[in-house]
């Protein structure tokens, strides 16, 4: 079940960011439901190795103990591996590096994952393949130049196997994303660079699996899904508070942000 | 070296289906003929240089071999972190080609002039750093290195007639080209001011200077202990390059100097200053930075302690 994949994804981000004292904890609770849905619902990966699998690339790298937890939940990677996660010579780090399995990119600095996710698309129709490409972005990513540069790219060439999915929890690292850089309305600054839009609950996990699927009335269009997503979602004192971008838990707020995660249904 | 470049390109994509080219909107009469013989894989990508990048990096993790196109600066500058987490990092296949090192757009203002790319190429320990001094040289680079494994940059003169005497188009990945060797002197070339080098090394001749001629081309991985075998010869190393002194051809020669304590007294040519904000040709801009022919044998004399 998709849901019980998102619960196992928040339990291994709480346990994991405790263990290494680190934080980013807001910003990997807020896409656990994405990639629970991505990961059990969506992406064809019969093997991190296989030339025709599904692209993921994670592009707002700082989420990576979120990623790290879907791949050990797939069985790619060692579960005794993430207990590595942030320790000496670890290939665990904050964000994801080179050679980790199910890592497609490695990433950190943001605006890089969607040039390299139309490379991917491209590469995909030149060799006749159906795979497809999905790219997750956080929302102030969207400051960078250079996602609208494969923005403008991957409409031109049609590139419809080609799915960015936008983080949109409205936080960015020192404060409001409308107060530091205003990025509204951006569903119709995509429209307007020619991709079809849709906007989605980002932790409504039927609505996330409908609007990931290829969606033909877009026409060769590339996809974006504004995720409306909460960061730190399923940890109440957590939730939108801008201090749990960058923080890590006590002990006692570890405490109470596990039990409210195993409460919840 | 452009038309070389291209021809031999073109040439080899006949050959091998995973050759792309992208281009940042640049190669007017230059991509040409590789765009007509290969249409569907060839790439303008507009003026979008990071983008360029990006795209040929997922181009060449999903097998492909694109090599991306544009003026030195905008090849390598823009686009350079993502060339370092990308290719770099992944050690993916992906071709730089920066056309116009040095001050070969040398009307076109500092914006278009080549003039630390190799320092901050060179300073990443695992891509392939070329740079030819003429087009036959450019060609036989090309075929050595198109299907290396990991990035390549290399870097292109815009002049297809230029011929560097005796260099014959040879090209060995890491090794110098020993054109003539001398007991007093030895410059060491880089690009396509190799022309200069060249002049200048004949001049020397006629003055009974005996003084060798070497082009460095593979740069790096720096091509270390050939260099240490010729510099221990000579008492004196001249290095010329149309880039700032700091981190290209002239540092390499000082670092393996000093790495494997060698004798020799090294003399560096280069751009020292931030060029003056002046329109001009290469040649002016070489001569306002003291690497013209003349220029070169009035350093190399002076260093040997000889009047001019």
């Amino acid at each position: 079940m998709t849901h019980t994949v998102a619960k196992q994804i928040r339990r291994i981000i709480l346990r994991q960011s405790r263990r290494a004292n680190v934080g980013h904890i807001g910003s990997a609770l807020s896409v656990a439901d994405i990639l629970a849905v991505l990961y059990h619902d969506i992406l064809r990966i019969p093997s991190p190795r296989d030339p025709e699998r599904d692209r993921f690339v994670l592009s707002k790298g700082h989420s990576a103990l979120a990623l790290y937890a879907v791949l050990s939940l797939k069985g790619w990677l060692d579960e005794r591996e993430l207990s590595t996660f942030c320790g000496e010579g670890s290939r665990l780090s904050v964000h994801p590096e080179y050679g980790v399995p199910g890592v497609e990119l490695a990433t950190g600095s943001l605006g890089q994952g969607l040039s390299f996710g139309a490379g991917a698309a491209l590469a995909a129709r030149m060799q006749n393949s159906n795979r497809r490409v999905f790219v997750l972005l956080s929302d102030a990513e969207c400051d960078e130049g250079s996602v609208w540069e494969a923005a403008l790219f991957a409409a031109h060439h049609r590139l419809s196997n080609l799915v960015a999915v936008v983080d949109r929890n409205g936080q960015q690292a020192l404060g409001r994303t409308e107060e530091v850089l205003a990025l509204e309305p951006l569903a119709a600054k995509w429209q307007s660079f020619g991709w079809h839009a849709q906007e989605v609950d980002g932790h409504d996990l039927e609505a996330l699996r409908r609007s990931l699927q290829p969606a033909p009335q877009a026409n060769g269009q590339p996809q974006v899904i504004i995720a409306r997503t909460t960061l730190g979602k399923g940890v109440s004192y957590m939730q939108s508070q801008i201090k749990w971008h960058y923080w890590p838990m006590s002990e006692a707020e570890y405490n109470q942000a596990i039990a409210e995660v195993e409460a919840a249904p | 070296m452009r038309a070389a470049f291209m021809q031999t390109l073109t040439e080899l994509a006949s050959q091998d289906p995973r050759i792309l080219l992208l281009t940042g909107d640049l190669g007017y009469m230059a991509v040409e003929p590789f765009a007509e013989k290969h249409p569907s894989r060839f790439i303008n990508v507009g003026v979008a240089e990071q983008n360029m990048i990006g795209v040929a990096t997922g181009l060449a993790e999903a097998g492909f071999i694109p090599f991306v196109y544009s003026i030195v600066p905008f090849a390598v500058l823009r686009p350079y972190e993502f060339i370092r987490n990308g290719p770099i990092q992944h050690r993916w296949p992906v071709r730089i080609v920066g056309v116009g090192g040095g001050f070969e757009y040398g009307t076109n203002g500092l914006s278009h002039y080549g003039l630390e790319d190799i320092a901050v190429m060179r300073a990443q320990p695992s891509i392939h750093v070329i740079a030819p001094a003429d087009a036959q040289q450019t060609r036989t680079a090309l075929l050595r290195a198109w299907n290396l494994p990991g990035p390549v940059y290399l870097r292109i003169g815009k002049d297809d007639r230029q011929v560097v005497p005796g260099l014959s188009g040879e090209f060995e990945l890491g090794r110098l080209q020993t054109l003539s060797e001398g007991s007093e002197a030895l410059i060491i070339a880089m690009g396509s001011v190799a022309m200069e080098a060249a002049a200048a090394t004949v001049a020397l001749r006629e003055r009974n200077v005996s003084c060798g001629l070497a082009i460095l081309a593979h740069v790096n991985p720096a091509p270390v202990d050939h260099l240490a075998n010729l510099l221990e010869k000579v008492p004196l190393v001249i290095t010329v390059e149309a880039h700032y002194c700091a981190g290209g051809a002239g540092s390499l020669v000082a670092e393996v100097i000093a790495e494997r304590g060698l004798r020799c007294r090294l003399v560096r040519c280069g751009v020292r200053t931030l060029p003056e904000a002046v329109s001009g040709s290469a040649r002016f801009h070489h001569q306002k930075h003291g690497l013209t022919a003349e220029q070169l044998v009035g350093t190399v004399l002076q260093s040997l302690g000889r009047t001019s």
